[in-house]
């Protein structure tokens, strides 16, 4: 049998939270290109970040990104050689401005309501 | 139809006390009581087939002209016999010609009452029901096939229940003599080893050349399925058996032998002891259950287990084995605690190398362990009692440090005996300052979750948190039963429900075959029928594609079921798959849906439930029209019917 889908989901998210934090800070680069959120919204869809993290970026099989992401270049380093399950993403199926234009999505997407506000999670 | 007048059952086994159930049925073998012996009795002017006479016959005789038209006390009544002192409560079938025999005499001997016929659209579907319902009964249900062409749509029903460990008591329609065979289906619908096609993931089976035969290798097949581990058993029923008139010789010596179970087995004793010193022992020991809990006893004992311990314990959800707000939960938390842990107590894990070993999907697979040098690890399982070699669901090679074959339900009472044993009042102390420490992080836990859940919250497609949050409101003042989960909705039913009845959750489908959700679920809802339960499914959509016509049979026999869509519009795990192959070859992964979604058209699935008869709803995309929706269609289902709400949601 495969592994419990929420005991998986919880040790995918502690390791990834884990090895992402214990990443070598990477020096910020001197040209880091400006990502435009509305080009990084149609990539988000048609490259599939979605499929793991969701329409939301609310996190399902992969982890939560939406209020959480690392700075650009750790963000990028990551994409490019994912230390756990994440497939990776290389420069070549995903160029470094696309990268820029989907961080930049993500940037806007809108926080969390406390749940305490939300009578169905209180 | 023979009439009841005519074939009496009481006068056919006179003398006979077909007793029930409980007595049948018993707990274990001690408990055992003895069956008594029927005499069948003869049928005046009843004839059997005639052996062959001593002449010759050549190829271009004719057929000797029979000129009986009628039969009275046919096979198939004594096999209705045989089920109902079985306690046989419902047989799930397509209808099929090599069991017609048997058939006829269910609804018009046997009174249509246990057991009573449930007709099914699919042979997977039939055996999808009989899983569903034991794990909400605990007692098989029956289920009657084609040997071949039933078979085989069954056999992936039945993969899924030999790999889940839940006996299925199948009936396999056959005609073995050649000469007798109708030309034409018939043929085609005839083996010479019906059971060859599933022996591979079934526990026995047999092929009774008689009623006698029939008998005790029905008996038998019935204490096998439900000995640990429990899986599914096939007895082969031949046409002519069924349909052929009982001789009077033959009816004078039929009886029902006598059932006793088997004791589940127990750990060996030294065994036992071991595990309970390295247990008190640890610092940071912790439970893991997979399919542990075979009843409602399970759950009861391992509560036992850690309280004693003041142990973490994670649940995999093979059963429902742990009350999902006790403080000592801590699956949540599972791969820091597993991670920490010095000992670690496995209980009917299906993978207990995958529970303590990571495999990354990448090019070369690579592993790491998730456990520190050192850590002792115990196995309870029935499946080392039990394993077969060609199908390869028994996963990697553990190396534990004990390994006990024998039942983990049925061994807890033992090593909760073994462990207060070894309690003194330092330990009892540490054990203390433990459980403090597990319900901080417990807590923590519960509070993360509802923090998680309110990301997306109002997105559409909904977010399955949603989804699952909106359902959880709807029925938390019900005696709910989550009869099928087949959505891979994130986990979100533990992270925001509250669990602690055996009933209320019923593991997964076994060998992961997708179409087993909707089947099992329908099959459990079944069981909860006569409880009064509220069952709940949450349906996946790839899943009901398989067979939809399950849907028919809820609403055909009443079964009331609030079926719940997490219509993610794909077979997502496999959308991620095709995406995993295209990045590493980098490719790109912009044309990959092909295969793997459910678009164009979208299925409108409350239009295919209203088809089949099932009151339904959707496609709802806003968030906030699905708790309406949810209540209306409570409803119909208080009513006693069926209903479904079709929601389209985000990918998990």
């Amino acid at each position: 049998m495969v592994l419990k889908l929420s005991i998986l989901l919880a040790a995918l998210l502690s390791i990834t939270v884990m090895v992402v934090a214990q990443t070598p800070a990477t020096p910020p680069t001197p040209a880091a290109p400006t990502g435009n959120a509305e080009t990084g919204k149609k990539l988000y869809l048609s490259t599939g970040c979605w499929q793991c993290h969701g329409y939301a970026g609310q996190g399902g099989a992969g982890i939560r990104l939406s209020g959480r992401l690392l700075p650009l270049p750790g963000f990028t380093a990551y994409i490019r050689k994912p230390t756990n399950q994440m497939p990776p993403y290389t420069e070549k199926v995903l160029p470094g401005a696309d990268v820029a234009h989907i961080y930049a999505y993500l940037q806007t997407l809108p926080a969390a309501p406390p749940p305490a506000s939300i009578p169905l999670l209180k | 139809m023979a009439s009841k007048k005519a074939v009496d059952r009481r006068d056919f086994l006179k003398g006979v006390a077909v007793t029930g159930a409980a007595a049948l049925v018993p707990e274990t073998a001690a408990e055992a009581t003895p069956q008594a012996a029927p005499a069948v009795a003869p049928a005046a002017g009843q004839t059997s087939r005639p052996a062959p006479g001593p002449v010759a016959v050549r190829e271009t005789d004719p057929v000797a002209a029979r000129d009986e038209l009628t039969v009275e006390r046919p096979g198939g009544d004594f096999m209705v016999d045989v089920l109902k002192a079985l306690s046989i409560e419902y047989v799930a079938a397509n209808p099929g010609s090599s069991f017609r025999g048997i058939h006829e005499s269910i609804l018009n001997y046997g009174g249509n009452q246990m057991p009573e016929f449930i007709t099914c659209c699919h042979e997977e579907s039939s055996v999808a029901m009989a899983h569903g319902y034991f794990k909400v009964e605990g007692r098989p249900m029956a289920v009657l096939c084609h040997g071949t062409v039933g078979l085989q749509h069954a056999s992936m029903a039945i993969y899924n229940a030999y790999c889940d460990r839940v006996p299925v008591y199948l009936l396999a329609g056959n005609m073995l003599d050649a000469t007798h065979r109708r030309p034409g289906a018939e043929w085609a619908h005839s083996v010479q080893d019906a059971a060859a096609l599933v022996r591979d993931f079934t526990k026995w089976d047999d092929t009774p050349r008689s009623l006698r035969h029939f008998a005790e290798s029905a008996v038998r097949a019935y204490k096998l399925a439900m000995t640990p581990p429990m899986r599914p058993v096939v007895i082969v029923i031949d046409g002519e058996l069924q349909e052929d008139a009982i001789s009077p010789e033959v009816a004078a010596e039929l009886r029902v032998p006598k059932l006793a179970l088997a004791a589940p087995p127990q750990g060996d004793s030294g065994a036992v002891a071991e595990a309970a010193r390295l247990l008190v022992a640890a610092q940071n020991p912790v439970i893991v259950a997979d399919r542990l809990a075979r009843t409602p006893a399970g759950i009861t004992r391992l509560i036992e287990l850690a309280e004693t311990l003041q142990a973490a314990v994670v649940d995999q959800h093979g059963r429902m084995n742990f009350p999902t707000q006790h403080p000592l939960n801590q699956t949540e938390s599972s791969g820091q605690v597993i991670g920490n842990a010095d000992v670690i107590l496995g209980l009917e894990l299906t993978d207990f190398w995958g529970t303590v070993t990571a495999m990354r999907d990448q090019v070369h697979q690579p592993t790491r362990s998730r456990v520190r040098p050192g850590t002792r690890l115990i196995s309870i399982s029935a499946v080392d009692l039990n394993t077969k070699s060609n199908y390869q669901d028994f996963q990697r090679y553990p190396e534990v440090d004990i390994a006990m074959a024998a039942d983990a339900e049925a061994t807890l009472p033992s090593l909760i005996e073994a462990c207060r044993k070894l309690l003194t009042d330092d330990r009892r102390r540490i054990f203390q300052e433990r459980r403090v420490r597990l319900e901080q992080a417990h807590a923590r836990s519960r509070e993360v979750a509802r923090a998680e859940a309110a990301h997306g919250w109002n997105a559409s497609p909904v977010s399955t948190a949603r989804m699952v949050a909106e359902l959880g409101a709807v029925i938390k003042n019900e005696d709910w039963s989550l009869v099928s989960e087949s959505g891979n909705s994130s986990g979100w039913v533990f992270r925001l429900w509250d669990f602690d009845k055996h009933y209320q959750y019923l593991g997964d489908a076994g060998g992961a075959g997708v179409g087993y959700g909707a089947p099992a679920a329908v099959g459990a809802a079944l069981a909860n029928k006569k409880h009064g339960r509220l069952s709940v499914n949450i349906q996946a959509d790839g899943d009901l594609l398989y067979a939809p016509g399950v849907l028919w049979t809820a609403a055909h026999h009443r079964i009331p079921l609030l079926s719940v869509m997490h219509n993610n519009r794909g077979y997502h795990q496999e959308l991620m798959h095709i995406q995993r192959m295209a990045n590493r070859r980098q490719r790109g992964i912009t044309n990959t849906s092909t295969g793997s979604v459910i678009l164009d058209p979208n299925v409108d699935f409350a239009k295919v439930a209203q088809g089949l008869g099932v009151y339904a709803e959707g496609p709802i995309t806003n968030p906030n029209d699905v708790g309406p929706a949810l209540l209306r269609a409570l409803a119909v289902v208080k009513k006693g019917e069926p209903a479904l709400v079709d929601v389209v949601t985000q990918p998990r």
